[in-house]
């Protein structure tokens, strides 16, 4: 059976607990479930919100890319990628991936692989809104491209 | 062709989209990159570090040797910072 992920780009937030039922529901055949969520901290105090921008079209496309890659990848049996964009405060959902699978391993390393292209390749920009008034955007980090990076000589399992 | 812009390449730039037509000489997207910075300072304070920029043709990810071929839409943004 052919596994079609479910991606999404909203404003709106998302139910962790009733993705995981939607992927699942009439399922016999997972043995794994593997939610990540992303959510927008305070900075310790400093931080009043953040603003995701998107490129509208790209976003969905590029996140159903990865999505196709992660399939092509492990044996899942559900993928789902959700990202909002817009103004999200601290504490809110920003991004969730949610993968499936008969064995915990696939489930883990998928959503993992999601998360670190979603972080590299999909079109969002993060811009901080600081209390203290002002706002500047989130400078991509090194870690994150090299974190995409240790997928590259790795073959399915 | 349509260009389009996100993040902090559209705020200097100060539009979010326009239509360009480059001379017949611009092939790659670095050629693109490089014509776009000769048509005024917000385009210069855009693009002062080109290698910096990324770029996305038709909305596929793009590497700057890569030819412009027949996109239609192109799109000039920074890194990625989602997820």
């Amino acid at each position: 059976m052919s596994i079609v992920a479910t991606v999404r780009v909203q404003t709106a937030d998302f139910d962790v607990a009733a993705e995981i039922a939607t992927l699942t529901a009439g399922r016999t055949d997972i043995g794994a479930v593997v939610a990540f969520a992303g959510l927008c901290r305070d900075e310790g105090g400093a931080l009043s919100a953040l603003e995701l921008e998107h490129y509208p079209g790209m976003a969905e496309d590029e996140i159903t890319r990865i999505a196709a890659d992660a399939l092509g990848r492990w044996p899942l049996t559900g993928l789902t990628a959700i990202h909002r964009h817009g103004l999200i405060h601290p504490g809110e959902n920003i991004v969730l991936v949610v993968a499936a699978s008969a064995h915990r391993c696939a489930a883990f390393e998928a959503a993992d692989f999601m998360m670190d292209f979603l972080k590299t390749r999909a079109p969002f920009w993060k811009k901080e809104h600081p209390r203290a008034g002002g706002g500047d955007w989130v400078a991509a980090k090194a870690e994150d491209d090299e974190a995409g990076e240790r997928w590259s000589g790795l073959s399915a399992r | 062709m349509k260009l389009v812009y996100f993040a902090w390449v559209r705020e200097r730039i100060g539009r979010s989209e326009e239509e360009r037509s480059p001379p017949p000489t611009v092939k790659t997207v670095g050629e693109l990159l490089g014509w776009l910075k000769t048509l005024g300072e917000e385009y210069e304070n855009a693009l002062v570090h080109p290698a910096s920029i990324r770029v996305a043709l038709d909305r596929q990810h793009a590497d700057h040797d890569q030819p412009l071929g027949a996109a239609r839409e192109v799109a000039l943004f920074p890194p990625m910072t989602g997820g």
